[in-house]
C-alpha cells in the first residue's frame, strides 16, 4: 500500500453493471471502466440521458453494487465509509422538521442529543438555513429544500460528497445562485468534504464546477473523455477559454454514436452482434418546429449551443431532437454545428400532407424499426402485426423501459407520417385504409 | 357571544383551560383502569361459555364495553400483524409472491370458517378461564380486520420514492432507524385509512362473532353483538332499537374521540412537497395538545425512541461477522412449512373424501346461487348509487347535505338492521332468498356510493365544460365523459363491494329469529349451517369453494379492470 497522501479516495477497477435476461442474453449497461476519485477534486460526470451517469453514482457510493469489479473506499473494497449524497429530488423526510432531517444521519452514527444539535445548527448555518430548523420541509422552496439536503450531507462530514443532478429541479436563479455558494464554500474550505463528484446534464455546469471532467458514451456507458479544466476559480462564462472548453464538450457529445469500440467484440468472447439502431426519443412535431427555426435563420448553419440557449433549453432537451433530425437526413451536423440540408428546407416548407410525405419516405428510409414495420404490415395478408413481435426483435438489444420508449417513439413517427395505424387496446398495428390519401407514402417506400 | 367568550377567556388566565382538559384526561385514565381491573376479574374468572344474556337497556353500557375491548383487541393484534407481514412480504424477495398470494387467499376466506378452528385451539390453550373463550372471539374478529391492512402497508413499503430509500442507505440508518423515520411514517396514512374499514367490518361481524353454536356447544359471550341477536331471536322490537341506538352512539364516540383525531394528526405525514390548506376536522386533537398532561406521553416516547434508535445504531455499524446459521434455519422453516403444507393438503382431501356426491352437487349449485345474488346486489347497487353518486358529486349544495346523511347512514353496520329488516320482509311475503340479496346491498352499497361521489368530484370541470359548450346530448355525456372519469372510483367501489358481498353471504343466508332458523339456498348457509353443526368435512369443501371462486373472480375480472382504469382511463396522466 501506498502513503496515505497518493492513494484515492475512490479508486474503481473494472467495474460494470448488466442484467440477464431471461433467454440467456445480457443487457449492458455500463462496460467494464476504470476510475479514480483523488483528494481535493471536484469531479463531474457528463453524459446523455440513457448513459448510466446514475448508475455509475450508486455504484462509487456503494448504493448498488457493480455486476462486477471492485470499488474501494481509501482502498477498502468492503465498506465506503463516510459518504453523502445529495439528490436531484431532496429526498427529504416531510414528517421531520429541517433539524430533525439534518439530525437523521447522526442519529444513525448513535451521536447524543446535543451534539446532533449542534452539528446540526452549525450545519444548517453553514448553508444560510440558520433559524429554519423548526419548520417543515414543505414550507420551504425549492432552493431551501436543497439547502437542507447539502446540510444533511455536510453534517456527516463525508470523505467524497455526491451530487445527482443537484440544480436541475431548481429554477434557472436560484440554481446559479446555490452553485456560486458551493464554489464559494468549497474555495474557502468551509465544506468539510475531501472530494465532491457531481453528475450534471448541464455542460456550462460542470465547466463552472469541476477540476475534472469526465464524458460519458452510451450504448452501453463507457468513457468517452476524462480531462482536467485548468481555469482558475471564480470561472467566467464569456472567457474564450471557458467557451473553448464548452465547445470541445458540445463536440464530443454531438460527433455521431459510430465509434469503432462498439465493434469490438464483448467481454465474454461471444461474438459482436450488430447494434439495433436506436431511435431518438423525439416527437415529430418538435422536429418540424426545430427545422422551421433553422429554415428561418439567415444563417442556416446554427451553434447548437447558440440554439439551446435562442431557445432557453437545456442541451438535454435539444439532442434528442437535433439527433432525430440528423437520422432522417433533415440535417447535417458537426463540430457543434448544425446545417439544413435541401430536403430539411423542403420539409420545413411543405405544408401538412407535404410534411407527412417527406417525412413518411425519410422514415422508412432511414429507421431500421419502421421500414420494419412497413415491411411487416405490407407482407401480411390481413395486414395487421401485434406489437409483440416487433418488442421480441427488440429485446436482446435493449432494456424493457428502452423498448417501451422505443416502440413509443416508432409509433408517434408512423402515426405522424400515417405509415399505420396502431390500435393501443389490443397491441396492434394496421396498415390505414387503402383509400385514405395517408397511404401513399407507406406504398411508395414500399415500391422503391 | 364571542365577545363573552374572550372576555371570558381574558378573565380566566391562562393555564384554566389546559388544567380542565388535564382533569378530564385525568378522569378518562381512570376510568380505563377501572374497566382493566373489572376485565381482569372478568376473564380470569371461571370458563361461562353460555352467558345469560339480559335484554334489559340498563344491561347495554357493559355490553357495549365488553364489544369494544374485544374489537379493539382484535384490531390491536390485526395493527403488529399486518405490519410484522407487510414489513416481511416487502423486505425478503424470496417470500414476497407466496406471502402475496396468501393474503389474497386469506382475504376471500369468510369469517365463520375460521370459527370451529379457531375457538376450539383457544379453549384448549386457556382451559378453564373464560380468557380461552374471549381469545377465540377476539381471534375471530382479527380474521376480519387483518388482511387489508397487511396489504395497505405492504404497498405503502413497495411504493416509497426510490431515492428517500437510497438516502436511508447512503447515511446508514440501521433498519430499525429506517422503520421509524421511514417506513412507518410513509404507510401510516394507508394503514390509517384501511383501520377505519376494518373496525367497520368488525362491527359487521360483531354479532356472528360473539354469539354462535358449534356442535353441540352454545356460544354466548356477554356483548352487543349477542344482545341484539338475542333480542332478534325474541322478535323483542324494542330491545332491538335500543340495542342498535347504543351501537350507532358507539360508532358516532369512535369516529369522534380516535378516528377523526387520528387523521387530522395523520396529515403531517402525507407525503408531499407542497403545503396544502387542510382545514381540520377534529375538536379533540387541539384540545390534547394543549394539554400539559400530554406533554408527559410525548417525553416517554422521545426518550424510548433515543435509547432504542441509539442502541441498533451501536449494533448497525459494529462489525460483525457473517452468521451462517440463518441460512440454516432459513432453509429448516422452509422445509418445516412445505411438511406442514403437505400434511395440511393430505388432510384436507382425506376429509373431504368422505362428503358425499350429493354434498358435493348441492355446493356447488348453491356455490352458483350465491354468485347470482353477490353479482344482483352489486348490478342493483350500481344502477342506483352511479346516477346519485354523481348527482351529489357534481352539485356542492347537494353534497354538503348528502354526504353526511349517507356517512351515518353507513356507519350503521348492516347486521345489525337485519332483523329489523326482516321482520318486515317476512311479514310481506319474500323469503330470506330475496331478503338476502337486500341484505347484502345493505352491507356493500355505501363502498360504491362513496367512491361514485369521490369520482365525480374528481372529474376536471373543463371536461365537463367541453360537454356543455359542445352541447353533447345526454347519452353522449354520460359515454364521453361521465362514466370514463369516474370509471377507476368504480371499479375500486366495485372490487370492495364484491368481496364485502361474498363475505356477507354467510350472515346474510342464515339467520336466527324468533326462535327459527331462516335460510336461504347459497353457499353462505351452507358454510354458517355446517359451522352449526359441527360439520368440519362440508365446512372445508364450501369454504374452499368460496375462496377459490372469490380468488378466481380477482385475479380474471377485477384486476384486469383495475389495470385498465389504472392506466387508460387514468386523469392525470
Amino acid at each position: 500500500m501506498t502513503h496515505a497522501g497518493s492513494q484515492p479516495l475512490i479508486s474503481a477497477q473494472a467495474i460494470e453493471k448488466f442484467y440477464d435476461t431471461p433467454d440467456g442474453g445480457r443487457i449492458q449497461v455500463i462496460a467494464p471502466l476504470d476510475l479514480t476519485v483523488q483528494e481535493g477534486e471536484i469531479v463531474a460526470l457528463l453524459g446523455p440521458s440513457g448513459s448510466g451517469k446514475s448508475t455509475l453514482l450508486r455504484m462509487l457510493s456503494g448504493l448498488s453494487k457493480p455486476s462486477a469489479g471492485k470499488v474501494y473506499w481509501s482502498g477498502n473494497p468492503e465498506n465506503p465509509g463516510n459518504l453523502a449524497i445529495v439528490f436531484q429530488s431532496f429526498a427529504l423526510f416531510p414528517w421531520l422538521t429541517v433539524q430533525e432531517n439534518v439530525e437523521a444521519p447522526l442519529e444513525a452514527r448513535a451521536i447524543p442529543p446535543s451534539d446532533r444539535e449542534e452539528r446540526s445548527l452549525a450545519a444548517l448555518e453553514t448553508v444560510g438555513l440558520a433559524g429554519y430548523e423548526g419548520a417543515y420541509p414543505k414550507e420551504l422552496s425549492g432552493g431551501m429544500k436543497q439547502r437542507v439536503g447539502f446540510a444533511r450531507a455536510l453534517v456527516v462530514e463525508p470523505e467524497v460528497l455526491f451530487m445527482d443532478e443537484p440544480f436541475s429541479a431548481l429554477d434557472v436563479l436560484t440554481a446559479e445562485n446555490l452553485r456560486t455558494q458551493v464554489i464559494e464554500l468549497w474555495g474557502d474550505k468551509k465544506l468539510p468534504t475531501r472530494a465532491i463528484f457531481i453528475v450534471t446534464h448541464n455542460i456550462e455546469e460542470a465547466v463552472l464546477l469541476a477540476d475534472r471532467i469526465i464524458v460519458l458514451g452510451k450504448n452501453p456507458g463507457r468513457i468517452r473523455t476524462d480531462f482536467h479544466v485548468t481555469l482558475p476559480q471564480p470561472r467566467d462564462r464569456k472567457e474564450p477559454a471557458f467557451e473553448r472548453y464548452v465547445d470541445y464538450i458540445y463536440k464530443v457529445l454531438t460527433q455521431p454514436a459510430l465509434d469503432p469500440a462498439q465493434f469490438e467484440p464483448s467481454a465474454d468472447g461471444k461474438p459482436a452482434r450488430r447494434k439495433q439502431q436506436m431511435l431518438p426519443h423525439a416527437l415529430p412535431g418538435g422536429i418540424a418546429g426545430l427545422l422551421e427555426i433553422l429554415f428561418d435563420d439567415e444563417a442556416q448553419t446554427v451553434d447548437i449551443y447558440r440554439l439551446a440557449d435562442d431557445l432557453a433549453l437545456e442541451l438535454d432537451d435539444i439532442l434528442p431532437t437535433l439527433e432525430a433530425a440528423q437520422l432522417l437526413g433533415f440535417v447535417l451536423v458537426s463540430e457543434g454545428d448544425v446545417t439544413i440540408t435541401e430536403l430539411g428546407k423542403q420539409f420545413a416548407d411543405g405544408g401538412i400532407t407535404e410534411k407527412q410525405e417527406i417525412f413518411g419516405l425519410a422514415a422508412v428510409d432511414h429507421v431500421n424499426l419502421l421500414n420494419q414495420i412497413t415491411r411487416a404490415l405490407n407482407a401480411k395478408k390481413n395486414h395487421s402485426v401485434r406489437e409483440e413481435f416487433f418488442r421480441d426483435m427488440l429485446d436482446e438489444y435493449f432494456s424493457s423501459e428502452e423498448i417501451d420508449r422505443q416502440m413509443d417513439t416508432a409509433i408517434n413517427w408512423g402515426r405522424y407520417a400515417g405509415l399505420f395505424e396502431y390500435d393501443a387496446d389490443e397491441r396492434k398495428f394496421y396498415l390505414p385504409e387503402p383509400d385514405e390519401p395517408e397511404a401513399e407514402p407507406a406504398a411508395k417506400a414500399e415500391a422503391e | 357571544m364571542i365577545r363573552l367568550n374572550m372576555l371570558a377567556r381574558s378573565f380566566s388566565g391562562k393555564r384554566t383551560w389546559p388544567l380542565g382538559v388535564d382533569a378530564a384526561i385525568f378522569g378518562v385514565v381512570f376510568a380505563i383502569l377501572w374497566g382493566i381491573t373489572g376485565l381482569a376479574k372478568y376473564w380470569w374468572g371461571a370458563a361461562t361459555p353460555e352467558v345469560q344474556i339480559s335484554r334489559s337497556p340498563w344491561a347495554l353500557p357493559g355490553y357495549a364495553f365488553y364489544s369494544v375491548i374485544r374489537l379493539f383487541g382484535a384490531y390491536f393484534l390485526s395493527l403488529v400483524f399486518a405490519i410484522g407481514y407487510g414489513y416481511l412480504a416487502a423486505h425478503r424477495p424470496r417470500l414476497e409472491r407466496i406471502l402475496i398470494a396468501l393474503l389474497d387467499i386469506l382475504q376471500s376466506i369468510p369469517v365463520l370458517s375460521f370459527l370451529p378452528g379457531v375457538m376450539l385451539a383457544m379453549i384448549s390453550l386457556v382451559p378453564g378461564h373464560q380468557l380461552g373463550v374471549e381469545l377465540g372471539s377476539i381471534l375471530l374478529i382479527f380474521t376480519g380486520q387483518v388482511w387489508n391492512m397487511a396489504f395497505s402497508f405492504y404497498s405503502s413499503l413497495k411504493s416509497i420514492p426510490k431515492e428517500l430509500k437510497e438516502a436511508s442507505k447512503v447515511y446508514g440508518f440501521s433498519p430499525w432507524q429506517r422503520f421509524i423515520q421511514l417506513e412507518l411514517p410513509y404507510g401510516v396514512i394507508g394503514l390509517l385509512w384501511n383501520s377505519m374499514v376494518s373496525v367497520a367490518g368488525g362491527w359487521f361481524f360483531l354479532m356472528a362473532c360473539e354469539m354462535f353454536v358449534l356442535g353441540k356447544r352454545d356460544f354466548r359471550l356477554p356483548g352487543l353483538g349477542s344482545y341484539l341477536q338475542v333480542a332478534a331471536g325474541n322478535g323483542d322490537i324494542p330491545a332491538m332499537c335500543w340495542g342498535i341506538a347504543t351501537m350507532v352512539l358507539v360508532i358516532v364516540l369512535i369516529d369522534q374521540l380516535l378516528w377523526r383525531p387520528l387523521i387530522d394528526w395523520s396529515n403531517r405525514f402525507k407525503f408531499e412537497q407542497v403545503e396544502s390548506a387542510d382545514a381540520n376536522s377534529s375538536f379533540l386533537l387541539p384540545l390534547l395538545r394543549k394539554s400539559k398532561l400530554m406533554t408527559y406521553p410525548d417525553k416517554l416516547t422521545t426518550f424510548a425512541g433515543e435509547r432504542l434508535t441509539r442502541h441498533f445504531a451501536r449494533q448497525h455499524w459494529a462489525p460483525r461477522a457473517e452468521v451462517p446459521v440463518t441460512r440454516w434455519t432459513g432453509l429448516l422453516l422452509t422445509i418445516a412449512a412445505l411438511c406442514a403444507a403437505a400434511w395440511g393438503v393430505v388432510a384436507g382431501v382425506h376429509l373431504l373424501s368422505g362428503v358425499s356426491g350429493k354434498d358435493w352437487l348441492t355446493t356447488i349449485t348453491s356455490a352458483g346461487a350465491t354468485f347470482l345474488r353477490v353479482n344482483i346486489s352489486l348490478l342493483i347497487a350500481t344502477l342506483w348509487t352511479v346516477p346519485a353518486g354523481v348527482a351529489i358529486g357534481f352539485n356542492p349544495r347537494l353534497a354538503r347535505i348528502a354526504q353526511p346523511m349517507a356517512q351515518i347512514a353507513a356507519s350503521v353496520p348492516a347486521t345489525a338492521l337485519f332483523p329489523i329488516i326482516l321482520v318486515v320482509l317476512i311479514q310481506a311475503g319474500g323469503g330470506l332468498n330475496v331478503a338476502s340479496i337486500l341484505l347484502m346491498l345493505l352491507g356493500t352499497q355505501w363502498y360504491i356510493l362513496f367512491n361514485v361521489i369521490a369520482g365525480a368530484i374528481a372529474i376536471p370541470s373543463e371536461l365537463r365544460e367541453v360537454a356543455k359548450v359542445y352541447q353533447f346530448n345526454r347519452t353522449l355525456r354520460w359515454k364521453v365523459v361521465i362514466l370514463p372519469g369516474i370509471f377507476p372510483y368504480l371499479v375500486t367501489g366495485l372490487i370492495t363491494a364484491s368481496g364485502g358481498a361474498w363475505n356477507a353471504s354467510i350472515v346474510a343466508e342464515y339467520f336466527h329469529l324468533k326462535g327459527k332458523v331462516f335460510t336461504a339456498f347459497g353457499l353462505g348457509a351452507q358454510i354458517s349451517a355446517a359451522s352449526d353443526a359441527g360439520r368440519f368435512d362440508l365446512l372445508l369443501l364450501s369454504t374452499v369453494i368460496m375462496a377459490a371462486m372469490v380468488v378466481c373472480i380477482n385475479r380474471f375480472v377485477w384486476r384486469p379492470m383495475y389495470r385498465l382504469a389504472g392506466t387508460k382511463y387514468r386523469l392525470d396522466a
